[in-house]
């Protein structure tokens, strides 16, 4: 992990900007919030290729459905809680049972938009978007993720939901999408096994993939092997890695920034009772709205610390025997 | 040159005449179509009919051997439950064949109970949650200036739909954007689901508010074929901003007792089709 701070919404502005001086046909759109979403980097750039709806999430979306039936590649931004809400219908209607060539990237996903508080958080999108037929649903953990992970989805033909984060966090992966030494190539739909584990592996997505990181090396000098796994896409979910950690080292853990109900930690325990069931433990927020606050108290007040998985990890361990 | 439409002026009356004639057949094709399905949206479907027989057999520029021509003019069926009427003229125009109308709602069929893009030849939209058309007609005709393409948008409304804020998000951002390639009717049909619009949600005054919005606004009979027709070139001649042409219709046009029943303030024939007792009596009233 590198000390260097950035937040995935930075990249995504930046991505955008690289993907439309190469691909002419990407248009994006956004509500009234490109300072906040970064797209107004590409605003800057290509202004006849960039269109503000003013705060009109309903007809953001339905207009890039419009755009991408005539052909071109429609990115769509605005907040999670805006996009995934105000605009549901509509994306299910207009991009998705078409399979419409539109991808709402959503940013200050989650409870790490921290200040603004409980109108502004989204902790449904995860459950809400996976359950729809056709959707693609992408959260990646960092912002060297974030850079591939906008190509990537550019270059899909289809509807696509990814969700980004507010706040700057720490480099997982080095420039390039380099891991440990190594080159990766970002692949829709594969998760990334950051490190394998014998005693249990900790199922992670978007910023908790950090702390699960964090967990693990903790846990190592407990001597306990905890396997981490970054599942960026959840829709469609690598089950075959998922399986495979579960059949290795028995036990799972999850974790995200999301309500506890239907999330990765739902989708994981779905593939694992059909398939391997394991003892499993899910990290996340509980039966809560939150509050506003500094976004990393709200972690800590929240459960979704390092800390927070390790205790899951003893408890699932001590379940398992 | 597309086998149908992109035609403008004059509008003689053997052209009047003629598309009379087929928005009678498309009338006759959604009762027959919807009392087969047991189900479907016969009012809305007959106060559209002549309007949707002016586009589809004259003005919009289109090609049922090719329905993924380019150049195509588009038509989106934003009050998608009138969908009878669009497949009728679909079948007519040659799409698909007539006998595909009468598999209308039922499993596996090509024809949807509201419009698929995906499934149906020649529709361009998947539509039938209301608002959501006029949003969607703005994002193609944008997209028609980026590639410098003539093609024009249009967006039939129905005014019970005008309730949804989004259709007013849409009308907003049309204006904003200046965008006179996309022209916007409303079936003014005056009744909505449980009842008239007057006493459901009133929207007068109509005409003023997409005024006020920034629209050219043409307000026409919906149906007299030749202001339909007229009102289409208007709005083409219009620039810098959208057009809306306001279409005052009867809901049920063309069957005297369904026009009845909506004049007497009910709304049974709303979503709720013919017996075939009914459609037998329809049927040779239209063709009287």
């Amino acid at each position: 992990m590198s000390e260097r701070l950035e937040a995935t919404r930075n990249a995504y502005g930046e991505a955008l900007v690289e993907l439309g001086r190469t691909n002419k046909n990407v248009v994006v759109l956004d509500a009234d919030l490109s300072p906040s979403t970064k797209t107004s980097k590409f605003a800057e750039e290509f202004p006849e290729r960039f269109f503000d709806v003013g705060v009109a999430e309903a007809n953001l979306i339905s207009m890039a459905a419009g755009f991408a039936s005539a052909g071109k590649t429609a990115f769509a931004s605005t907040f999670s809680v805006f996009g995934t809400e105000k605009g549901l219908n509509q994306f299910k209607q207009s991009a998705a049972y078409p399979k419409l060539n539109v991808k709402l990237v959503v940013t200050h996903g989650g409870i790490s938009v921290g200040e603004d508080g409980v109108s502004h958080f989204c902790i449904e999108d995860i459950a809400v978007m996976r359950s729809l037929p056709n959707v693609t649903v992408v959260v990646p953990a960092d912002a060297v993720e974030t850079r591939v992970a906008t190509k990537a989805i550019a270059e899909y033909e289809g509807p696509v939901f990814m969700r980004l984060s507010r706040p700057k966090t720490p480099l997982i992966y080095e420039e390039g999408y380099r891991y440990a030494g190594t080159d990766l190539t970002f692949h829709l739909g594969k998760s990334v096994t950051l490190k394998e584990g014998e005693d249990v592996t900790i199922v992670a997505t978007g910023l908790m993939v950090v702390e699960a990181l964090v967990a693990a090396s903790d846990l190592a000098k407990e001597g306990i092997d905890a396997g981490v796994i970054n599942v960026h896409t959840i829709k469609p979910l690598d089950q075959e890695a998922i399986l495979r950690a579960a059949r290795k080292s028995g036990a799972i853990v999850t974790a995200e920034e999301h309500n506890i109900l239907g999330g990765l930690g739902g989708a994981v325990a779905e593939v694992l009772v059909e398939n391997t069931p394991v003892p499993m433990a899910r990290v996340g927020i509980r039966n809560s709205f939150g509050e506003s606050g500094p976004w990393k108290e709200l972690f800590a007040k929240y459960g979704l610390t390092s800390s927070d998985i390790l205790k899951k990890v003893k408890e699932v361990m001590k379940r398992r025997g | 040159m597309a086998p149908f439409g992109g035609k403008t002026a004059p509008h003689d009356e053997d052209l009047i005449k003629k598309l009379d004639a087929i928005a009678l057949s498309l009338r006759s094709d959604s009762l027959i179509m919807t009392t087969k399905a047991c189900s479907g949206h016969i009012g809305g479907s007959l106060s559209a009919a002549d309007i949707v027989a002016a586009l589809y057999f004259h003005h919009l520029r289109h090609d049922p051997k090719n329905p993924d021509w380019e150049d195509r003019g588009r038509f989106i069926l934003s009050k998608g439950h009138a969908c009878p009427v669009i497949y009728a003229a679909l079948a007519k125009a040659g799409y698909f064949s007539r006998e595909e109308l009468w598999a209308l709602r039922k499993i596996g069929s090509i024809l949807q109970g509201h419009p698929d893009m995906r499934r149906t030849p020649g529709i361009e939209t998947s539509t039938g949650t209301l608002g959501q058309g006029l949003s969607i007609g703005e994002g193609m005709a944008l997209a028609a200036r980026l590639d410098g393409k003539s093609y024009r948008v249009y967006v039939l409304l129905g005014d019970g739909e005008l309730d949804e804020g989004q259709v007013w998000e849409a009308a907003m951002s049309a204006s904003h954007y200046r965008i006179d390639n996309l022209t916007a009717i409303v079936d003014l049909n005056s009744h909505q689901l449980s009842g008239c619009t007057d006493k459901i949600m009133s929207l007068r005054p109509v005409a003023d508010k997409w005024r006020a919005f920034g629209w050219h606004v043409i307000e026409i009979d919906g149906h007299q074929m030749k202001q339909i027709l007229d009102s289409l070139d208007e709005a083409e001649r219009i620039k810098d901003k959208p057009t809306v042409i306001i279409a005052h219709t009867n809901k049920g046009k063309g069957v005297s007792f369904i026009e009845k029943s909506f004049a007497e303030g009910h709304s049974e024939y709303h979503g709720i089709p013919l017996t075939e007792s009914e459609l037998a009596q329809a049927l040779e009233e239209l063709h009287e």
